[in-house]
């Protein structure tokens, strides 16, 4: 069927009066291409992150060193697994496949975040990512469940309600340990110093240098710039850390009373574009790992397939 | 990517069961409903893949349910709906606008839903 | 229109540090021993140190086997089937942690004790394999998915029998972990008889790959046959389930699935027993050494801390 040019003009309008006024974007409405591919390629980023972070969390399930930390452990990887499908579910409505989605992450077309791509050293690495790397997710997650587009936005209700648990057992975790031995506060210190500056760059590029944000603003698929998301949850943790008793290792962190906001260092981009470009310490072993699971797991997906279609034959009946 | 393109990809080959080629098809989306509680009606909560309707299911009950005892789970094929929805556009998609189940969440949920 | 603004931009944060959520967290992670109390009387006539070894070995069958069945996170053969195999070894061990600290309540851990931690992580973390009382089939390794959904299947069929039994055992903490489990159990065995059905009679290799993970499990299933001495005391005295009861159950189940599997019951001998004993006593096979060494490397390199 093709559309007329005064038709897409139309639709057009329809469109930009819909997102203007806070409306929603359902699958079966017209968008245009642009819209489309970009909510494409950040929910696939989105679930991909969900997949691999199963991964350096999942280093830790088999040592938890408690049966509680070890039930609470593996219940949030399965989360996350759980999150991973409701965001590919959410990608299916724009008519594209997991499979797809899938095949794209582990040949490293599609991106995940970054973050993902350092390692978990000690079990305090278990809080802090619950408490800095979920806390951030927070920050960027909250805004999108009122993102334009309906299932992205119904999504990311249910992923925020989970995350904030999590973030709750990071933190509290944490507490625990800062409660503990001497061994167990010098674990913490050491996560928080490796994590702290991998955390601030879960947000993206400085929006000098982040050129699609305009136009994602405008479609309502984001709602805040990065710098803004991340100037709040600069101001967020620093309390918290001070509650914690555990220092940021940033020498240039300081309160700014005449902005009333938090003062911080620059981040180290360098190492920033080193990563997402595939040179981080564990992205190559993150991509293996799912293109192993990906790939040992054909033969059972095969079967399934095939098991189905001999009973579906089966069911014809035979009059 | 087009659409028309992509929706083929999905459709399962015709299987073959002298054992020479076995099919490497795609598990099938499957659409979810789930009944929180009784007096409510079954909303729709998502998608997911399964390779048949038992292991939706269970993959249902799993996934959006978290096996909460006393919730009722629908799952039905995507390519079995048929709906339409008349406040919505879609002359864009048109060449695929009856393959519904690449657009299935246009239901809303009920906030008062719990578990979702 | 419909909006969700009630999820609020900022008052997301506002519960950070509030109290303890171990009950949001599905299931397996709180700790609920259902409507007993973990501290109940033994019951009269009954051998306290008996009792306790009895909670052991069933704490342990299921401690190990979530061990085990954790091993598969990030590696599953489809992303809903990492949720299923969470969900099977959240559920064991849920069932575990109130079953060692029933053992605990009973005096079980104060050999073992050496810091701060609640009985359930003494058992679990500063036990040794000999002090382990699990059957050997647990603690084996899962080889690929097809030999893993065998074990669940023979696992989950044996476990359900056992704890539908025990549902009326005389000790009430028994007979309630018993009454929750079931419910789980049966979903387990389910789970895992649907994809027997489905590897053994899907492609040719999925076939093969079924019948040998079948074959690998099998020599294993003898011993969940066998009474232990402390069994066969509990037995008589109504607190708990006589093992070789449940061999027509658990092979009513295998003669339904295999057959429908186009699968062949094996035809392999049990393996061989260390001058009569075997995971009941504490005489294991050389895998659960490295299972445990894993599990406890971390809270045994602190053992004066709490987490």
């Amino acid at each position: 069927m093709t559309v007329t040019e005064d038709e897409t003009r139309d639709l057009e309008a329809d469109f930009e009066r819909t997102v203007a006024a806070e409306g929603r974007i359902e699958p079966r409405d017209w968008m245009p291409e642009g819209y489309r591919k970009t909510l494409i390629r950040q929910i696939a980023q989105h679930a991909h992150s969900e997949i691999i972070g199963m991964q350096p969390e999942g280093n830790w399930i088999l040592r938890a060193p408690s049966l509680r930390r070890k039930a609470i452990l593996l219940a949030k990887v399965q989360d996350e697994a759980g999150h991973g499908l409701y965001l590919y579910s959410a990608t299916e409505t724009l008519g594209v496949d997991r499979a797809e989605l899938t095949e794209k992450l582990i040949d490293a077309k599609q991106k995940y975040s970054s973050i993902f791509n350092y390692p978990t050293l000690t079990f305090a690495d278990i809080g802090v990512i619950g408490w800095l790397v979920d806390g951030a997710a927070i920050c960027n997650q909250v805004p999108l469940c009122r993102s334009s587009y309906g299932p992205y936005a119904r999504a990311m209700v249910r992923i925020c309600k989970e995350e904030s648990f999590h973030q709750r057992q990071g933190f509290e975790l944490l507490r625990t340990l800062m409660a503990g031995t001497d061994a167990q506060r010098a674990m913490v210190q050491d996560a928080v110093d490796r994590w702290w500056w991998p955390s601030l760059m879960m947000f993206g590029p400085a929006d000098g240098d982040s050129p699609n944000t305009q136009q994602s603003m405008a479609w309502r698929i984001k709602r805040h710039t990065n710098d803004e998301l991340r100037q709040r949850y600069v101001d967020m943790t620093v309390p918290q850390a001070a509650a914690l008793g555990v220092t940021l290792p940033d020498p240039e962190l300081r309160w700014n009373d005449e902005l009333q906001a938090h003062d911080f260092g620059a981040i180290d981009w360098d190492e920033f574009a080193q990563v997402v470009k595939g040179a981080g310490p564990c992205n190559a072993q993150r991509l293996a790992n799912r293109r192993a699971a990906h790939e040992d797991g054909q033969w059972v997906r095969d079967a399934a397939a095939a098991y189905a279609a001999k009973r579906a034959h089966q069911e014809v009946p035979a009059a | 990517m087009s659409m028309a393109d992509d929706t083929t990809a999905h459709v399962e080959g015709e299987p073959t069961f002298d054992g020479s080629t076995p099919p490497r098809a795609h598990w099938p989306l499957y659409e979810v409903f789930v009944r929180g509680k009784r007096g409510l009606n079954h909303v729709h909560v998502g998608s997911l893949h399964a390779p048949d309707d038992t292991m939706a299911l269970h993959n249902a009950r799993n996934l959006y349910t978290r096996r909460n005892e006393g919730v009722s789970i629908w799952v039905v094929r995507g390519d079995a709906i048929t709906a339409s929805s008349p406040d919505e556009k879609d002359p864009f998609f048109a060449p695929s606008g009856d393959k519904v189940y690449r657009h299935p969440t246009f239901y809303e949920i009920p906030d008062d839903v719990p578990h979702l | 229109m419909h909006s969700h603004d009630e999820t609020d931009d900022e008052n997301v944060y506002d519960a950070l540090a509030s109290a303890d959520d171990d009950g949001r967290w599905a299931f397996g992670t709180g700790f609920d021993a259902g409507t007993a109390e973990i501290d109940a009387p033994v019951p009269e006539g009954v051998d306290r140190d008996d009792l306790a070894t009895y909670c052991l070995m069933l704490a342990d069958d299921a401690l190990v086997a979530s061990q085990r069945l954790a091993g598969w996170t990030t590696k599953a053969p489809e992303l809903e089937e990492e949720v299923a195999l969470a969900n099977i070894a959240l559920d064991l061990l849920g069932q575990a942690r109130v079953l060692l600290a029933r053992a605990g309540h009973l005096g079980a851990a104060e050999p073992f004790r050496v810091g701060p931690q609640d009985d359930e992580d003494v058992l679990a973390y500063f036990r040794d394999d000999r002090a382990f009382r699990n059957v050997t089939l647990v603690e084996i390794d899962l080889g690929d998915f097809a030999q893993t959904v065998a074990w669940i299947l023979v696992l989950a069929s044996w476990r359900l029998a056992l704890l539908q039994r025990l549902t009326g055992s005389r000790d009430p903490v028994l007979a309630a972990v018993a009454g929750k489990a079931v419910k789980e159990l049966t979903y387990h065995r389910d789970y895992a008889a649907q994809w027997v059905l489905r590897l053994g009679d899907g492609t040719p290799l999925s076939h093969a790959r079924m019948q040998a993970g079948l074959e690998a499990v099998w020599p294993f299933v003898e011993e969940l046959f066998t009474a232990h001495a402390v069994e066969r005391r509990l037995v008589d005295a109504g607190v708990a389930v006589d093992p070789t009861e449940l061999r027509g159950e658990v092979e009513a189940v295998l003669d339904q699935v295999l057959p429908a599997a186009t699968l062949t019951r094996p035809d392999r001998a049990a393996v061989g027993l260390v001058g009569g004993r075997g995971g009941r006593d504490g005489v294991h096979t050389e895998a659960l050494g490295p299972v445990l060494a894993v599990m406890q490397s971390l809270a045994r390199a602190h053992p004066e801390a709490t987490w």
